[in-house]
């Protein structure tokens, strides 16, 4: 086949501003090297032919749980394929082929891959549907210029032999002429070789630049996905900028209070200490009575002191939650309770320290609440992990009212897993998270971690109250729960 | 009294066997992580342990389990734990497995040699040892239970007494009232709880952390 057809190197392609959509105007429609570029196409497709008979193997094995290594690799040769046609594509067309993938899971992220397969939007499921769809559609365009030049090429082997062969075979037709002597055959030689500028100047350029728009249509996002695609992130970001300055405030009021109390409390106590010591030593010979007493201040002052430094750091870190880890904690907390408190726990492991701080905190507040302000007599708490699902939806009810639940964060797509603590109690009911400072307070911090907080709490009780933390567990188990 | 010590702190050790020794007693083994203190407990089987809570090699509760470990291979294996704080929720495992012969206290307490010797002696002989901050923060919890809101303020301050161990006189000395007092009210708290009146103190104290326990 002759492929020498452009009579130069080929150029490279200049390095163009990224801008306006419509081809470019310079791009001359009869490139010297289309003829080539179709070819390669077309090679490509047959190896998408081939890929997409392994994919859709790999995928039928998946589905029915069979061989789920397979999957892995057949979506990253997809991706191959892909990556190299939107490679050509940009360095040909000198347009931007944006490709937003979602982070590949690795392979034993069974589930998460399953999510982004089983999305019925994204770049994977675009690179899916164009796999499967290329050897054929893509196929076609890319042969077009390749079948010209066989035709043109059976022409001139008709104008040479036509006239022989139509006494052997009765007749042949080559396209409309039916070759039966010389002018016939002569025609069709014609015919023939009109055909190979036709292939080159017309129709191979034709079908690179409409196999492009093809692969646009297919694998680029669209207008309207890139630009929900950017809403999301504003909003997102959005999201962001007000958590992070919420988790800001409270850390540095936190640590406002930290030096306060330690400030008032600790140090002021141990300066005291010191003045009492002090006294006793200028006292020892003069007034033992008095040394004896001054002693006992300064042992008071010292256990008070430890007491106070205790308290603070069960504000801060208390030693069971990083003993034990959250079950045990939230039981702790329940044994000192005043309410009767029932805790069911099933966590397979930890989660990470600082959503299990936060978490705990959070039950600790509510635990207070209840006790303060429900009248309730009885509580009960439930902590539960739900493993990343495939079709995750933010939808949190559990068949309750949903009652004045705000959700402050937006969460699309498949998730780590969730953290789901339900804190329950028989009191009256009436809570309402947006006049409670303290359920704002809560609701913030777990905004920090993307958490929900849905109360559920109609006049006369029962009031529940539900955070939802998407969260890996990860540490390994250290108690039985 | 023969007495495993299991404690990281080099100079807490130090200072307990010092102390241990002074008046008396006898230090058979001095540990400082958990799996050396279960195999102490089991080989020498003293009369009395004291163990803190945190201990090597994961600093978070290997005393707390290789006591209750021991205590049930050896039921009844008097044990006093030490820590820095006082964990309800350990409370409430350490009294599951059995409330003779155990505490829970503060290593505050060892400031106080002599009475930190009493407490000891009074684990070691089956008693049962309770820091004051343990039984108030389980006080605060059954506070709102019926049988408990029954009991005065001077019943409940009496009933916390009890939880630690204290006989009458103890009381009496603890709370600046007479002992005739003491035994009237615990004469009222009894058939509040609904617990039979008993003779003597372990029995009384039995009774109380069982329903702290409860």
């Amino acid at each position: 086949m002759p492929t020498t057809t452009d009579p130069q190197p080929q150029p490279q392609p200049q390095p163009r501003p990224p801008g306006p959509k419509k081809p470019h105007p310079t791009r001359s429609p009869a490139h010297p090297g289309a003829f080539t570029r179709s070819l390669l196409l077309w090679g490509l497709s047959l190896r998408a032919l081939w890929v997409s008979l392994w994919t859709t193997h790999a995928h039928l094995f998946f589905m029915s749980g069979l061989r789920a290594k397979l999957l892995p690799r057949a979506v990253k040769s997809v991706r191959k394929l892909a990556d190299r046609q939107r490679q050509l594509a940009e360095e040909w067309s000198g347009r931007d082929f944006p490709a937003p993938y979602p982070e590949l899971p690795s392979a034993d992220q069974g589930a998460a891959l399953r999510a982004q397969l089983a999305s019925r939007e994204g770049q994977v499921w675009r690179d899916w549907r164009w796999a499967n769809l290329h050897p054929y559609v893509g196929g076609l365009i890319a042969f077009a210029p390749l079948a010209l030049v066989l035709s043109g090429v059976w022409g001139l082997l008709t104008a040479v032999f036509g006239v022989r062969l139509s006494q052997e075979w009765d007749s042949i037709w080559y396209l409309f002429v039916p070759v039966q002597n010389w002018p016939t055959a002569a025609l069709a030689g014609v015919l023939g070789a009109l055909q190979f500028p036709l292939a080159f100047r017309w129709a191979a350029p034709r079908a690179v630049s409409l196999h492009e728009r093809y692969l646009r249509a297919m694998l680029a996002p669209s207008e309207d996905e890139l630009r929900a695609e950017m809403a999301e992130m504003a909003h997102r970001i959005d999201h962001l900028t007000t958590t992070r300055t919420a988790a800001v405030d409270t850390q540095m009021a936190e640590i406002r209070r930290i030096e306060r109390d330690l400030h008032d409390g600790a140090q002021a106590r141990l300066v005291a200490m010191g003045m009492t010591l002090d006294a006793a030593e200028h006292l020892l010979e003069s007034n033992p009575e008095a040394v004896r007493a001054l002693l006992a201040e300064a042992r008071e002052n010292s256990t008070k002191a430890l007491q106070e430094l205790r308290d603070l750091v069960r504000g801060i870190h208390p030693p069971v939650l990083a003993d034990r880890g959250l079950a045990d904690a939230v039981r702790s907390l329940a044994l000192i309770s005043p309410l009767r408190t029932e805790v069911r726990a099933d966590l397979p492991a930890r989660p990470e320290p600082p959503v299990e701080s936060a978490a705990y905190f959070a039950v600790s507040e509510l635990m207070t609440n209840a006790a303060k302000h429900s009248g309730a007599g009885r509580a009960r708490i439930d902590i539960s992990h739900e493993p990343a699902r495939p079709d995750y939806e933010p939808d949190i009810d559990t068949g309750t009212d949903r009652g004045t639940g705000t959700d402050t964060a937006t969460r699309t797509g498949p998730t780590p897993g969730t953290l789901r603590i339900k804190v329950t109690d028989d009191g009256r009911g009436g809570a309402d998270a947006t006049r409670g400072t303290g359920l704002r307070g809560i609701e913030q911090r777990l905004a920090t971690f993307d958490g929900v907080l849905t109360v559920s709490s109609p006049l006369g009780g029962p009031t529940t109250v539900t955070l939802e933390v998407p969260c890996a567990l990860s540490s390994p188990k250290t108690t039985s729960c | 009294m023969r007495v495993v010590l299991a404690e990281d702190h080099f100079l807490l050790r130090d200072g307990l066997a010092r102390l241990l020794t002074a008046f008396g007693h006898e230090v058979a083994a001095a540990v400082d992580n958990g799996p050396e203190l279960l195999a102490a407990l089991m080989d020498l089987r003293p009369d009395v342990a004291i163990v803190d809570v945190r201990l090597p090699p994961g600093f978070s509760d290997e005393g707390l389990r290789a006591a209750v470990e021991a205590r049930g291979r050896v039921p009844g294996l008097p044990v006093l734990l030490l820590s820095q704080y006082v964990e309800p929720l350990y409370a409430h495992e350490l009294l599951a497995t059995g409330s003779e012969g155990v505490g829970y206290v503060l290593k505050d307490r060892v400031s106080n040699g002599a009475q930190f010797i009493g407490t000891i002696e009074r684990v070691a002989r089956g008693g049962t040892a309770m820091d004051p901050e343990v039984i108030s923060q389980l006080l605060v919890r059954k506070a709102r239970d019926t049988a408990m809101a029954a009991l005065t303020g001077r019943e409940r301050e009496v009933l916390e007494c009890l939880a630690q161990g204290r006989s009458n006189a103890g009381i009496a000395e603890a709370l600046f009232i007479s002992e005739k007092a003491v035994a009237k009210h615990i004469g009222n708290i009894f058939p509040k709880l609904g617990l039979p009146p008993s003779d003597t103190d372990n029995r009384r104290v039995l009774a109380v952390l069982a329903y702290l326990n409860h």
